[in-house]
């Protein structure tokens, strides 16, 4: 049973969690009375108390509406560290590094293609590979061209001809953390993610045609290039093998390093370096090499997806004109600057399971998008719908311009199955007129809709917090999973 | 997989799976700590895939080194996992010839992976230290380890 951990009432989206024991700061979670409910019945809240106890913590440990139950760090768990005094965690990380969503938009309205719904997710199961083991025959990569991956990131792969330049733009750090170190990425790393790149991977991972049932702002939306009844696709993937190799490897230097440095630890998984020591440089390093793969290999898909479409409708690129919303990362550790007690401070602000959401004139958003604030992609479960939202003032403030990163579980993958047991999950899912296909057997049954929080739920409540700002809500049509 | 049912059994299961939101976790047990590793390793392969799938054609020598029995653990259960990630390999046999508290060093046996008779049921990205021991209890030594899937 997990620890009772006591919980005030800020607000009606607000609760937060006062210093106890070796707490350093309070924690704070957006949620609703209802969430809330679900959240006390696992681990999630102790685990955000147990952020707050490492060092150098700045403002409070936060949890977003979809927090659940991770390891170490919760999942939708956000806390920013002082360069000075502060730590970076490779489980504040997570395993998944840059695990993140794309958003593409198309000049198509959903009558157009919803006759071909089977036939382009048919295309798009054989074109993108998804799934334990599958790979692309065409693309293999070199030692050097690997380098460059890990280096350049989604630039590498538009210099690549896969996409265009204005893409870069579009994606969250413009598709390339710099600081990249392939030296610090093991041997053991690249040869995880070398037969990697361009793959979709299993469990939560998809692409997913829809369109855009409705549109809360109609100014942002039409900033976004967004109109009710197009069609979208969304791209959700991270640095597969490469990436879990990568936080595998420096939570073992930085065990070996807590103890070095004297660090406190309320859990093992939160294992952690002071980020003046080499231990961190190291793994901010090949950090960047992982996000990078993982922005090469969502521009990678995108591109696939775009051929494939195109095939099966027989149409050029100006006709389809699917070009790139945005891409943002939910699983990172970054180097920002924030303003902290009226001071402007470099912090090490670790997002993991959550968005960044920088608000309107903000410099690190695209030009196009500076009076609108920076596009926020929330996917929910494959059966309901997804949300666009943009960053705000307000999370620019209170959460390190951070918020939500998706629905966030409800059953654990054993009860999910249990619930999905002798059910034909594609049938029903098509009866709703969303077709399916799916690699793993399992994965449809741990992925149902009832798997998860919905998403609209949590949407409100950083939206009436005002930690994002609802644009538009997208329903699926068809979708591949791993 | 097995249910938690088998907990209240007289005889323990070689391993059951526990609840957790977002991933998967499980206990194993063993009479020894070579029992106990294997049996670790059998619950993990199971996670993948039906253990009774796999023939055990292929043969790898495994050695690893942490330092501590939980640490090893991990590191026994990652290095297996790297040889399904970067092989194709999965695992059924698990022969543990010498362990001490740092060192392990195991015979493995199974197949390369073949999508026409091989289900893959979920993937697993790794081996976590969250909530992780290895402990003996009155003769019985058990582990708990929970993997990010």
């Amino acid at each position: 049973m997990p620890r009772d951990i006591a919980v005030e009432k800020l607000d009606d989206f607000r609760w937060l969690i006062p210093k106890t024991g070796k707490m350093r700061t309070q924690g704070l979670v957006y949620t609703d009375e209802t969430m809330l409910a679900t959240i006390k019945k696992d681990a999630s809240l102790e685990q955000v108390a147990n952020v707050a106890c490492l060092p150098g913590i700045v403002g409070r440990s936060m949890a977003m509406p979809d927090i659940h139950w991770g390891y170490g760090f919760p999942i939708g768990g956000v806390a920013a560290f002082d360069m000075e005094n502060g730590i970076v965690s490779p489980g504040g990380v997570g395993y998944d590094i840059n695990c993140g969503v794309r958003l593409l938009c198309s000049r198509l309205d959903a009558g157009d293609i919803k006759d071909h719904i089977p036939g382009l997710v048919n295309a798009l199961f054989r074109n993108i590979p998804c799934g334990v083991g599958s790979r692309r025959k065409d693309l293999k990569l070199s030692a050097r061209q690997m380098n460059d991956v890990l280096v350049k990131g989604a630039k590498w792969t538009v210099s690549c001809g896969y996409g265009s330049a204005k893409d870069l733009d579009h994606i969250e750090e413009g598709g390339c953390i710099m600081g990249a170190n392939p030296e610090h990425v093991s041997e053991r790393a690249l040869n995880r993610g070398k037969n990697q790149l361009g793959t979709l991977g299993s469990g939560n991972h998809f692409v997913e045609v829809g369109f855009v049932e409705e549109i809360y702002d109609e100014t942002v939306a039409e900033a976004l290039s967004l109109h009710k009844g197009q069609v979208t696709v969304i791209v959700h993937t991270g640095s597969r093998g490469l990436g879990h190799q990568v936080c595998d490897d420096y939570i073992k230097l930085m065990l070996k390093a807590s103890g070095k440095y004297k660090i406190d630890l309320p859990d093992r998984q939160l294992c952690c370096a002071p980020l003046s020591s080499k231990e961190s440089s190291q793994y901010l390093a090949a950090m960047a090499c992982a996000a990078n793969f993982a922005f090469c290999n969502r521009q990678l898909i995108a591109y696939w997806v775009q051929e494939t479409i195109q095939d099966v409708l027989q149409m050029g690129p100006g006709e389809l004109g699917l070009s790139l919303v945005y891409d943002v990362c939910h699983n990172m550790a970054k180097i920002e600057t924030h303003e902290v007690d009226g001071r402007q401070k470099q912090l090490c602000v670790h997002r993991k399971g959550a968005t960044r959401a920088f608000p309107p004139q903000s410099p690190f958003i695209p030009q196009d998008y500076k009076e609108v604030g920076q596009p926020v992609l929330i996917p929910g479960d494959m059966g309901r719908y997804s949300y666009v939202l943009v960053g705000t003032d307000t999370a620019m403030k209170e959460t390190f311009g951070s918020t939500c990163h998706g629905a966030g579980r409800l059953l654990s993958r054993h009860q999910a199955k249990k619930v999905a047991k002798g059910r034909a999950i594609v049938r029903e899912l098509e009866d709703k007129g969303i077709y399916v296909r799916s690699a793993g057997k399992g994965t449809l049954a741990e992925e149902i809709p009832e798997a998860y929080k919905d998403v609209s739920s949590v949407v409100n409540v950083v939206h009436n917090a005002g930690i994002g700002k609802k644009v538009a809500r997208l329903k699926p049509l068809g979708v591949i999973k791993g | 997989m097995k249910s938690l049912q088998e907990e209240h059994s007289a005889v323990p299961p070689k391993y059951e799976y526990i609840e957790h939101t977002a991933d998967l976790g499980f206990r194993a047990y063993g009479t020894s700590p070579e029992l106990l590793f294997a049996n670790a390793a059998e619950a993990l392969f199971e996670v993948l895939v039906s253990l009774e799938t796999i023939r055990p054609k292929e043969e790898r020598i495994v050695e690893v080194e942490a330092p501590g029995f939980d640490a090893l653990m991990v590191s026994w259960l990652s290095e297996l996992l790297y040889l399904f990630d970067t092989e194709g390999l999965l695992l059924n046999l698990f022969e543990i010839k010498r362990i001490e508290e740092d060192y392990l060093r195991a015979t493995v046996c199974g197949e390369f992976m073949d999508p026409a008779r091989h289900e893959i049921r979920t993937g697993i990205k790794a081996v976590t230290y969250h909530k992780l021991y290895v402990r003996k209890n009155d003769g019985m030594w058990e582990t708990q380890v929970i993997v990010d899937l």
